[in-house]
């Protein structure tokens, strides 16, 4: 269910591609040893070889390799075991080589897939066409000085995977939901922490219009480096609605490079004075290709855990979830990993309902996320416990939980603590049933006349009993004797 | 004692291992040398007083019983290897005042051998040329003088042009050059000494100021075969750090130098018959030919057809690659940063500050070179120039491949001329003429060496090159010695300390 | 192929080079030349074989991921033209 856009001359279709620049985890950079942490002093990550000082030497790093080839394996793309590290020429104070490293001609990875889960249920796939390893850029400073920018190189060599899909997209919630998941499968596999904020992931947006059944493609637009999910959807909406206007004021899309102002909502054209880049792309001749043993590949296929998409299948099949509570618990893996150990040998269902219900309201009112949890996933597992069990009632485990969240004790010591303990042993209930149908003999006739009245003797029990009695062995016991 | 400036290394390392001289009055003759014959231009930056110290430091070690391959050896080292400390300019003024904080790879070997450095020889500006005069720091003189023009400077060749020149006049026992596509073996025929090319990936390229990365290769200049190969012996080797540098062992070169030339096939390719080279050059490659028949070895006609295409195909990866690896000379980290345009406080952009600095850092030939390199990748060409030369390199490379199916080694002139007048000079294309004979070689990545055979008849050194399989160094050599003995080339150059 | 002033303006501008006006008939000149030179590969068949990608023939050498350089702002930054703090400083950028 693509969104369009009804212009005055009739509905127009988005079609959007996307390059998404994913920050490979790994300690180290690309070419060179320097850290990858962030938010070090300026210019404490770097090596020589990062500043390009002359004579220094790019050196591949393994891991990065690695997390490449299993950021492949997870889009389930072909893997190309022969590849070749180019030179991207271009001039600018953060690109210390004069050129970046990066895969033109042969990528690591080839074409793969995403199924993206819409709103409505409905799921689509998206083609992938390529993953290349390159060299993320420094940092350029501008408001520090009136005359002068600062530079910092610090991420000068990070590796960074580039994702491009193929134009496949068509709309802002789409390509929100690609991005959205994209960074959950990324996070699965632990090849990128998928923080927007710092900059670990970020995306290029290509849009174009066209009218509803045409097949060509229009003259698109590459928005850059837009950082969160929500300005994707809102740049996408500007530049296509820009686009249509344009096209329907019988004017022509230029085919630019744009960036996204989120203070404003629109896109704004980065016009450079100079004639399009002539990037002069040639084989890096400080590197050999690339050439990996199918085996290398196959051993980490068969290490890859296990993704959002099987999980959701998994979570439906093994504890009967609907399709979507299980999207909502895979959709992070740690929420996923955590809903499971809740549920295990448990009532799953309920444990579904108070992680998505309770715990993700409590989180959401305190601020915080669910690694910094009050409530572990044990302790929230002996309150499913004390539900099932009957050990409290439902109404009183709201109680329990908000004690729980506040104190982060177990249920079991809250329950113990407050004296919560329903009473469901039946004897006890029995007799203090027994001693007020013997003082309210009146009371009886009429209930028996009339069922409606029995509810006077559950008030009765619960009165006796301090509130504590199972609701459901008192009506049992009610039903039998006053039948 | 004089004249310690003027031994062998082999010798030198004979006299300072038997005590009958120190290493810092070796090295402090080699010092006076410089001084005396500073009019060479041979040196960007010497480093007499490091020298002395290295020199005391060096004695101090034998004196505890230490020794080392080249423990108390003053050496010159070409200006485009990075040396902590010592100012390294790859004779261009863009990096005019940088000061390295690392030492490359190569010569942390050297050091590690107990060498003792004498400072930074001139160049060509990044390497670029075959003459030397493109240094920023003026051009170098050859010590040799022609008998018809005894008053005429000549060049010393290039880009290896100080270290040549350097060498020949007995300023330093031996010194490191660098070979793109004949920057080692050029020079050292135009200054009547050796030079070894070694195969590409045989010494390490990291902390050499890159000038084509796919052909560079840094290897020894010195006055015998031998010297060229207790210098190898310590420059080679595998490093971690150039991930193009190959992981075999380093042998013992000088231990199968004897073993003469009996049994071995010789190559001498037709190709290399080129026009208008002089009769002279000719004649001393058929001695030479001649020379190792005469010692039992086998010589043979062969053919290398993709002779002619090195050169061209060579004038488009070298600038190509170039063009990218000089791209981070920006003036932003290190080096030259020109000063704003008339008087102005500041740069009105980046790109500005970028386009002056780098028109006023780099010289006309690296300029040249750089836009030739920008123009053969733009969109467009790079199928064209770029990927043609390289498939043409394969031709290349196959060639030889196949001639060492059939030879052990190729014999050819190194040089297609003599040494010629510095205002001589031939320009543009001509002028990489020069390169003809050494650049199908570099273009293969296999090794060659060049040793002084004879005289012009104008009283010049001429060279004749030999070349080996990749990485068969030891046998290269072997045919070399046996060459050098049967040449006994003992001539002197006229400006020597 | 000839070399035109235009293309000489293309070149520089591409290598970020500073061209003086007086030069750049005799640098078209110049590159025509060499340009002129190289195009002699046009005869040569080349339709059966591979560009040549490393006279070396091996594939590429990897290092363990493990940070092995850094937190050394003096030996980065020991050359700077102009500094401020830990950062290299440069004319303004205007984005
Ligand atoms: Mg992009
Ligand atoms: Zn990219």
């Amino acid at each position: 269910m693509a969104q369009t856009i009804k212009g005055q001359t009739g509905e127009w279709e988005i079609v959007i591609g996307m390059e998404v620049h994913a920050q490979v985890l790994s300690e180290s950079k690309l070419f060179s040893g320097a850290s990858t942490t962030f938010g070090k002093a300026p210019n404490h990550n770097v090596a020589l070889v990062d500043a390009a000082l002359p004579g220094m030497l790019p050196v591949l790093n393994e891991e990065c390799v690695r997390q490449a080839v299993r950021s492949g394996l997870g889009i389930k793309a072909e893997i190309n075991l022969y590849s070749v590290f180019d030179r991207k020429n271009y001039f600018y104070a953060d690109l210390p080589q004069g050129y970046q490293i990066s895969q033109l001609y042969h990528p690591i990875v080839g074409e793969g897939e995403l199924t993206i889960d819409l709103e409505d249920g409905e799921s689509r796939t998206i083609g992938i066409e390529r993953i290349h390893l390159e060299q993320d850029a420094g940092k350029s400073i501008h408001d520090q000085d009136p005359h002068r920018s600062f530079i910092d190189l610090n991420r000068t060599g990070v590796a960074l995977m580039e994702i491009v899909s193929k134009p496949d997209l068509r709309g802002g919630d789409e390509a929100s939901a690609y991005m959205t998941k994209l960074r959950s499968i990324l996070r699965y596999l632990g090849t990128c922490d998928g923080n927007m904020e710092q900059g670990s992931m970020r995306a290029d947006v290509n849009v174009s219009v066209r009218p509803v059944g045409s097949t060509e493609l229009g003259t698109r637009t590459e928005t850059k480096n837009v950082n969160s999910v929500r300005f994707i959807r809102q740049a996408i909406e500007f530049e296509a609605r820009r686009q249509v206007e344009l096209l329907e004021g019988g004017g022509a899309v230029v085919q630019e490079t744009r960036l996204y102002d989120p203070s404003k909502g629109e896109t704004r054209s980065m016009r450079s004075k100079e004639e399009a880049h002539d990037y002069r792309y040639f084989p890096d001749p400080d590197l050999l290709p690339l050439q990996l043993e199918q085996g290398f590949v196959d051993a980490l296929a068969s290490d890859l855990p296990e993704l959002p998409d099987e999980k959701r299948a998994r979570f439906q099949a093994e504890y009967g979830l609907s399709a979507y509570d299980a999207g909502v618990l895979v959709a992070e893996k740690e929420t996923g990993d955590f809903f499971e150990a809740v549920a295990k040998g448990r009532d799953a269902k309920l444990a579904a309902n108070w992680v998505m219900g309770e715990l993700f309201g409590a989180l959401n009112k305190a601020s915080t996320d669910l690694a910094d949890s009050p409530i572990s996933a044990d302790s929230l597992g002996g309150l499913i416990e004390a539900i099932s069990e009957g050990t409290i009632s439902g109404r009183t485990a709201k109680d329990v939980f908000a004690s729980m969240f506040e104190t982060g004790k177990s249920a079991v010591a809250i329950i113990d603590e407050q004296g919560l303990k329903q009473i469901s042993d039946e004897g006890a209930i029995e007799s203090a049933l027994d001693e007020i149908i013997a003082a309210n003999p009146a009371q009886v006739e009429k209930a028996k006349e009339n069922p409606k009245l029995k509810g006077w003797f559950v008030g009765q029990v619960m009165k006796a009993t301090g509130g504590q009695a199972n609701p459901a062995v008192v009506n049992k016991l009610i039903n039998q004797k006053l039948g | 004692m004089t004249e310690l400036n003027r031994l062998t290394i082999a010798a030198a390392s004979a006299g300072l291992a038997k005590g009958e001289f120190s290493a810092r009055e070796l090295t402090q003759s080699c010092v006076d040398a410089m001084d005396e014959r500073s009019d060479l231009g041979a040196f960007i930056t010497p480093t007499p007083d490091l020298a002395l110290e290295a020199a005391d430091q060096a004695d101090a070690k034998r004196k505890g019983g230490e020794d080392a391959p080249l423990l108390g050896i003053p050496l010159g080292i070409k200006d485009l290897f990075c040396t902590e400390g010592v100012q390294t300019t790859a004779a261009s003024k863009i990096l005019q005042g940088f000061v390295p904080t690392y030492e490359s790879s190569v010569t942390t070997n050297l050091l590690r051998d107990g060498a003792v450095f004498l400072g930074k020889l001139n160049l060509d500006e990044f390497a670029m040329g075959s003459s030397n005069t493109t240094s920023y720091y003026g051009n170098v003189v050859n010590p040799w003088q022609s008998a018809s023009k005894p008053d005429m400077q000549l060049v010393p060749g290039g880009s290896s042009g100080g270290s040549a020149s350097a060498v020949a006049a007995r300023l330093c026992l031996g010194a490191t050059g660098t070979d793109t596509g004949g920057s080692i073996r050029q020079p050292a025929a135009f200054c009547g000494i050796t030079g070894l090319k070694p195969t590409y990936g045989r010494c390490s390229r990291w902390g050499i100021v890159a000038f084509a990365s796919s052909l560079d290769q840094a290897g020894p200049m010195a006055r015998s075969v031998e010297d060229c190969a207790i210098l190898l012996g310590s420059m080679a080797g595998f490093d971690a750090k150039d991930t193009t540098s190959v992981d075999t062992p380093v042998p013992d070169y000088t231990a199968e130098l004897g073993a003469g030339v009996k049994g071995l096939k010789i190559g001498l390719p037709r190709e290399y018959r080129v026009d208008r080279m002089p009769a002279e050059i000719e004649q001393l490659w058929q001695q030479s030919a001649q020379w190792l028949r005469d010692q039992g070895a086998e010589v043979v006609e062969i053919s290398l057809p993709h002779t002619h295409s090195a050169l061209p195909a060579y004038y488009i990866v070298a600038p190509a690659e170039a063009s990218s690896n000089l791209a981070r000379y920006d003036g932003v980290r290190y080096g030259f940063r020109a000063d704003a345009p008339d008087g102005l406080p500041e740069f009105s952009s980046l790109e500005d500050m970028y386009a002056t600095t780098r028109g006023e850092g780099f010289g006309a030939e690296v300029q040249r070179r750089i836009m030739i390199g920008a123009y053969v990748l733009s969109a467009g060409y790079y199928d064209a120039y770029y990927n043609k030369a390289r498939r043409v390199r394969s031709l290349i490379a196959r060639d030889f491949t196949e001639a060492f199916e059939q030879v052990d080694a190729i014999l050819t002139p190194t040089t297609p001329s003599a040494a010629f007048g510095i205002t001589e000079e031939p320009s543009g294309v001509e002028m990489y003429m020069n390169d003809v004979f050494t650049v199908p070689a570099s273009m293969a990545g296999i090794p060659g060496i060049s040793l002084p055979a004879g005289l012009s008849s104008d009283g010049l050194p001429l060279g004749v090159q030999l070349l080996g399989r990749p990485f068969d160094e030891e046998g290269l050599l072997r045919v070399a010695q046996a060459l050098e003995d049967a040449a006994g080339f003992t001539a002197t150059p006229q400006l020597m300390a | 192929m000839s070399i035109t002033r235009e293309t000489v303006e293309q070149a520089a501008r591409l290598a970020r080079l500073t061209v003086a006006d007086a030069d750049k008939d005799r640098l078209a000149g110049e590159l025509s030349a060499i340009l002129g030179f190289v195009e002699q590969l046009d005869a040569i068949d080349t339709s059966d074989v591979d560009p040549l990608t490393s006279v070396v023939g091996a594939t590429a050498r990897m290092r363990k991921d493990a940070v092995t350089a850094g937190d050394e702002p003096e030996r980065i930054l020991a050359n700077a033209p102009d500094r401020v703090t830990d950062f290299y400083a440069v004319p303004k950028v205007v984005e």
